[in-house]
């Protein structure tokens, strides 16, 4: 059926649209001009649009439009708009020593800020969004520092990384003492008993007195007579009862056998001195700063 | 059929489109040129254009001294430093809780005042009202009144015209101009503002806001005008749904009116003892009308009930020797009462109105109760999520946590921050000397907050999983204190 359009309702007296739902029917009020150019006006708009901005994909390209307009420099204007902003800010971290910083606490606030959020962007994949670690990465929210955590120490080694390539990298192997052939296999687990004990726990199997003997002889060079470690070689606090690795008989005898060399990598290439500088003392200021 | 005897409405005014005619795609604008009018209304009308106006383009330039830290301006939105300044009130960010309370009481507002008299907002309060109310005054003060603006928009373009057109637009101009300028003056130091505006020093958003403010007042209230209210405008749909038949509404008597007839005729016909309206058909209430209805058609969407109709009627009416009130503040309710011949009702005290307004009163007291007795500090915690707590290597157990301390007094202050319910613990703060001490002492800048890394760390041997604690932060010089409650987590399994 054709509408009728020219219907008129019978309580309103407004034209219908001659449309027919079971005897209901849409009164037709038109749109004021005003509202219609409007709408023709946005139309054109979408072609001026089509011109000025990228629009239509094309078969291995786009439509790029002849204001040149790109999200990626957009992006980079935002980048450099934000470093103009911290600009003051960011002079002053690169200006002032790492201790004073601290103390000065409208300049710790705006170092924890950065830092947290290099931090994000860097550290956390390995040692995690709020820097507590995991298995093979160490927590630095603890005052245990292999490498030291002092804030000169810490830029140190998130400037030079560990165990990488960098001419300054902290070096400092954990020899595989068996595969080596420094120990025999059958002391290990005497060995791994000791370690237990330094730090309050029981040995799960082995000797740990002849143990004692043999840290005293392959160990305490590097991790001190008293186990205490030395963190100018890299080498842990064994009585902190914090494990790095794991502190289970088996782990530690695993660690003996085959030795570690955990790596980090030296961060001076890819950030700059200024926010190295504030990553340092976020990392500091975690907790376990000394 | 007498209307007047059946009581039943007028028949509506003719509509657009018709039959054997096809209906236009849009439909052209009715030009209007609203006549000047004298009356109670529109001296009510220029009465509040004058105050409401006034507030909006001085109220920048109002001083109010709160000392040395703080600018001088009685109402300043600082958006720079997240403040927003009332007299003597002054509100942060977080307190945005009292712009949600007033705009509530904003709504309720106009919700009471929609149950006693329909859309008073509409007709005396609105922008949109106002401004247009004052770009027709210009209108007429240039190009003459109704006829004669009707007379030259079908005659030539001559000279005078033409210069009265320029003149008319300059100064639609110059007020969108000021309504921009006033607005942007809210947001800094106005004096300073005005300065650096004509000395071109002012920053490039201020022009870009008066700019906009002045193309918007000019396109809206120059030429939008009614449009706004017929299509733009929410509240119309909205209010329709909210009133109810006790409303007192700008309504045509059309017991006393119908049916219409010359004075001469009417004469005539009550010499005769017939029945006989009072309406003479002047139009004089479309004539003034700034959205161009005919009150007579009973209520409508277009009407924003400004009263202007019952000016220009009573004048009509006191002219012809008959009772004024023909158009006049009413209910359909009472209109039907005197066709009944009974006595008309006024009911004020209704369930919405009594409920409107003590949800009014109950809130704006509640707002002022909250806003009288709120502390000039404030203190959060932020627990450290990633690790919840830290083994140490002496085996003591630390937890991490991000605090603010705010100061909203407008002098620096010396605060205490103190832990409590938890024996044996320290608490340090990250950028100050370690002590053993479960409490610290700081000074936060004026109105200002200051954001701290806190470690409380309880001794070797404490394996709870999880207990409350408090911190309190107290005023050293007042004596006011805040406090937030917490939890400390360590390694032991949760009961």
């Amino acid at each position: 059926m054709t509408p009728d359009h020219n219907k008129l309702d019978a309580v309103t007296g407004v034209a219908t649209t001659g449309h027919d739902w079971d005897g209901i029917q849409e009164l037709n009020t038109p749109l004021p001009r005003w509202w219609l150019w409007s709408f023709y006006a946005c139309i054109v708009w979408a072609f001026g649009y089509w011109i000025a901005y990228p629009a239509w994909p094309l078969a291995t390209s786009y439509t790029k439009g002849v204001l040149g307009y790109q999200t990626r420099t957009a992006i980079e204007q935002d980048m450099a708009a934000l470093q103009v902003l911290r600009g003051d800010n960011v002079a002053k971290i690169a200006a002032k020593p790492l201790a004073e910083i601290e103390k000065d606490p409208a300049l710790l606030t705006v170092a924890r800020a950065i830092g947290k959020a290099s931090f994000g962007n860097n550290c956390a994949p390995c040692h995690g969004q709020g820097a507590q670690g995991a298995k093979n990465y160490p927590n630095l929210n603890d005052d245990q520092w292999i490498w030291g955590g002092s804030l000169d120490a810490i830029k140190q080694t998130i400037t030079h990384g560990i165990r990488n390539e960098d001419a300054e990298s902290r070096v400092g192997p954990m020899p595989a003492f068996v595969k080596d052939g420094i120990l025999k296999k059958d002391d290990v687990p005497h060995l791994a008993a000791f370690v237990r004990t330094l730090a309050g726990n029981k040995p799960e199997r082995g000797d740990a007195a002849k143990g004692k003997a043999l840290f005293a002889e392959n160990c305490a060079a590097c991790h001190g007579e008293a186990g205490k470690g030395n963190p100018e070689m890299g080498a842990p606090n064994l009585t902190a009862n914090i494990w790095l690795y794991g502190g289970d008989q088996a782990t530690i005898e695993d660690t003996i056998t085959n030795g570690r060399g955990g790596v980090m990598p030296a961060w001076n290439g890819r950030l700059d001195e200024p926010t190295i500088k504030a990553l340092t003392v976020y990392v500091h200021s975690l907790g376990g700063g000394q | 059929m007498s209307t007047a005897e059946s009581g039943a409405r007028p028949p509506l005014s003719p509509v657009v489109g018709g039959l054997d005619e096809d209906i236009p795609l849009y439909e052209a604008r009715k030009e209007i040129y609203p006549a000047a009018v004298q009356g109670r209304f529109r001296t009510i009308k220029w009465a509040i254009l004058l105050v409401t106006l006034g507030i909006y383009y001085f109220l920048p330039f109002v001083r109010w001294d709160r000392g040395p830290n703080a600018p001088d301006q009685a109402v300043l939105i600082d958006l720079a430093n997240g403040r927003f300044y009332f007299f003597p009130i002054e509100i942060w960010p977080q307190e945005l809780y009292y712009i949600t309370g007033l705009m509530v009481i904003a709504a309720l507002g106009l919700f009471l005042m929609n149950a006693v008299a329909g859309r008073m907002w509409c007709g005396y309060l609105c922008p949109q009202t106002v401004w247009t109310d004052l770009f027709y005054a210009v209108e007429r003060l240039i190009e003459g009144d109704r006829r004669e603006q009707m007379k030259k928009a079908q005659g030539p373009w001559d000279l005078e015209r033409i210069a009265q057109k320029i003149l008319k637009h300059s100064l639609w101009l110059l007020i969108a101009w000021w309504t921009g300028g006033a607005w942007v003056l809210y947001f800094a130091d106005a004096p300073t503002l005005v300065l650096d505006l004509v000395t071109f020093q002012a920053p490039v958003v201020a022009y870009v806001w008066i700019g906009i403010l002045t193309f918007t007042t000019y396109v809206l209230a120059g030429f939008m005008r009614e449009q706004v209210c017929l299509y733009m405008c929410p509240w119309p749909r909205i209010q329709a749904a909210l009133t109810d038949e006790y409303a007192l509404n700008v309504t045509y008597r059309y017991d006393r009116g119908e049916q219409r007839m010359s004075v001469k005729k009417a004469e005539a016909a009550r010499a005769r003892g017939e029945p006989a309206g009072d309406c003479v058909d002047c139009h004089q209430c479309v004539n003034v009308c700034p959205t161009g209805v005919d009150i007579r058609d009973g209520l409508q969407l277009g009407c924003i009930q400004c009263g202007l109709c019952i000016d220009a009627c009573d004048n009509v009416m006191a002219k012809i020797g008959r009772p004024t009130g023909l158009i006049g503040y009413d209910t359909d309710v009472n209109v039907q009462r005197r066709i009944a011949r009974e006595e008309p009702t006024y009911k004020l005290v209704r369930a919405r109105t009594v409920l409107y307004s003590v949800l009014i009163v109950g809130i704006g007291a509640l707002m002022t109760f909250t806003l009288a007795t709120r502390t000039s500090l404030g203190l959060s915690a932020l627990h450290d999520r990633n690790p919840v707590f830290v083994t140490l290597a002496d085996g003591s157990i630390r937890n991490g946590f991000t605090m603010r301390l705010t100061n909203k007094s407008l002098e620096a202050r010396p605060f205490r921050l103190e832990l409590i319910g938890l024996a044996g613990a320290h608490l340090d703060v990250v950028g100050m000397p370690s002590t053993a001490e479960q409490s610290a002492l700081l000074e936060v800048l004026p109105d200002q907050t200051r954001e701290l890394r806190v470690l409380v760390t309880a001794p070797k041997g404490d394996a709870a999983a999880s207990r409350t604690i408090r911190f309190r932060l107290t005023d050293v010089v007042t004596g006011a204190t805040a406090y937030t409650d917490d939890f400390f987590k360590g390694p032991g399994s949760a009961p």
